[in-house]
């Protein structure tokens, strides 16, 4: 079975790691009460990964516009092929929305971000209390789907892997 | 002869208080701010206080006997976010509610170089006292006067952020203390 190129599979499973990290962080910091340094620390760690998601997003849809993946197995329903591409579509569409809703969102907060505390990243919109809490639901609701996505994702990875026993999975394995 | 000396005593009292309550000008809030500035884990925070009450005496003919008496309220700085602003009226921070004012009393006032004034004077906040100066700039624009500067301070020696809140990695020590008065007699 024709496998994903060696960049491929490492800057899948990159963005994959660190989507988890910045998805776990970011539910135990919302969940500290009050203020404390760890809260705040976490705060920050969300960001720098956040922008990291996004650095790597770009080069993931840079690879993905100058290749073809490997095609699903033959005999593939087609629903699930629409099903398929539908998903991959809206996660590569996430994978820069979440990142980007959550800038705005801390832009809006009037505090920017400072990646890895050594570089300042540009404040495209001004500090706006009023934007600040839909930019706020807009960054829950789009992390939220991707969650979804992403367990759907998973869920059929496994399901190919476990019930088809199609390989399909040695794909994307390192 | 006496009555004539306590009258004039009387006028000259009644001139100076006059002259003294003319030149103490009456502050525009809307056109007024004061905040703090800060880096938190290396990210420019700017946070301004809301309630404040300024006095300033100063006649643009004598810059040199200005004073000024500035008051405020420590609970009313805002972060841009309710649940931290009631979190640094707390203790470790402002602690509020033992010392709701900060406040600033000019010694004295000198004219310094390019227009500006040097502003000598105490400041007291969470129960510490010290002395500051730093340039003070004064602008007239339409009747009023407007004045701006920065006080860079350090938040520990007003032990500003408690325990584990010392760590200068995660709040710096430097913060400034920036303002823009605009008043007008």
């Amino acid at each position: 079975m024709p496998r994903y190129t060696t960049t491929a599979i490492l800057l899948h499973w990159l963005s994959a790691l660190l989507i988890v990290c910045a998805f776990t962080l970011g539910w135990i910091m919302t969940d500290i009460p009050g203020l404390t340094p760890t809260k705040l620390k976490y705060y920050s760690w969300h960001k720098w990964l956040g922008v990291t998601v996004f650095a790597v997003a770009c080069v993931r849809a840079l690879w993905r516009l100058t290749h073809t993946p490997p095609p699903l197995p033959a005999g593939t329903p087609g629903w699930q092929k629409k099903v398929s591409d539908g998903v991959h579509l809206l996660l590569y569409v996430l994978v820069f929305a979440v990142p980007v809703s959550g800038y705005l969102y801390t832009l809006a907060a009037g505090v920017p971000v400072v990646y890895l505390g050594l570089f300042q990243l540009p404040a495209i919109i001004a500090p706006n209390p009023a934007l600040k809490p839909l930019l706020k639901d807009v960054h829950y609701v789009l992390t939220m789907g991707m969650a979804g996505l992403v367990a759907l994702h998973v869920l059929a990875a496994l399901k190919h892997q476990l019930i088809d026993r199609d390989g399909l999975l040695e794909r994307m394995l390192p | 002869m006496k009555t004539t000396q306590r009258a004039l005593f009387a006028s000259l009292l009644v001139l100076s208080l006059a002259a003294s309550a003319a030149s103490l000008l009456k502050t525009d809030p809307a056109k007024t701010s004061v905040s703090a500035v800060f880096k938190q884990m290396n990210v420019p925070v700017e946070a301004t206080f809301k309630k404040f009450t300024i006095a300033i005496d100063y006649n643009p003919q004598t810059p040199g006997t200005a004073t000024a008496k500035v008051e405020i309220d420590t609970a009313s700085l805002d972060l841009g976010d309710a649940e931290m602003n009631r979190e640094v009226a707390k203790k470790e921070w402002f602690n509020a509610s033992q010392y709701p004012k900060a406040t600033f009393v000019s010694s004295s006032i000198k004219p310094a170089a390019g227009g500006k004034l040097t502003v000598t004077g105490k400041l007291t906040i969470k129960g510490k006292t010290a002395e500051v100066t730093f340039p003070l700039s004064v602008k007239h624009d339409a009747g009023k006067q407007i004045f701006e500067g920065a006080l860079p301070i350090k938040r520990l020696a007003f032990n500003i952020g408690e325990g584990e809140w010392k760590d200068t990695s995660m709040v710096a020590d430097d913060v400034t203390i920036k303002f823009r008065v605009t008043a007008a007699p």
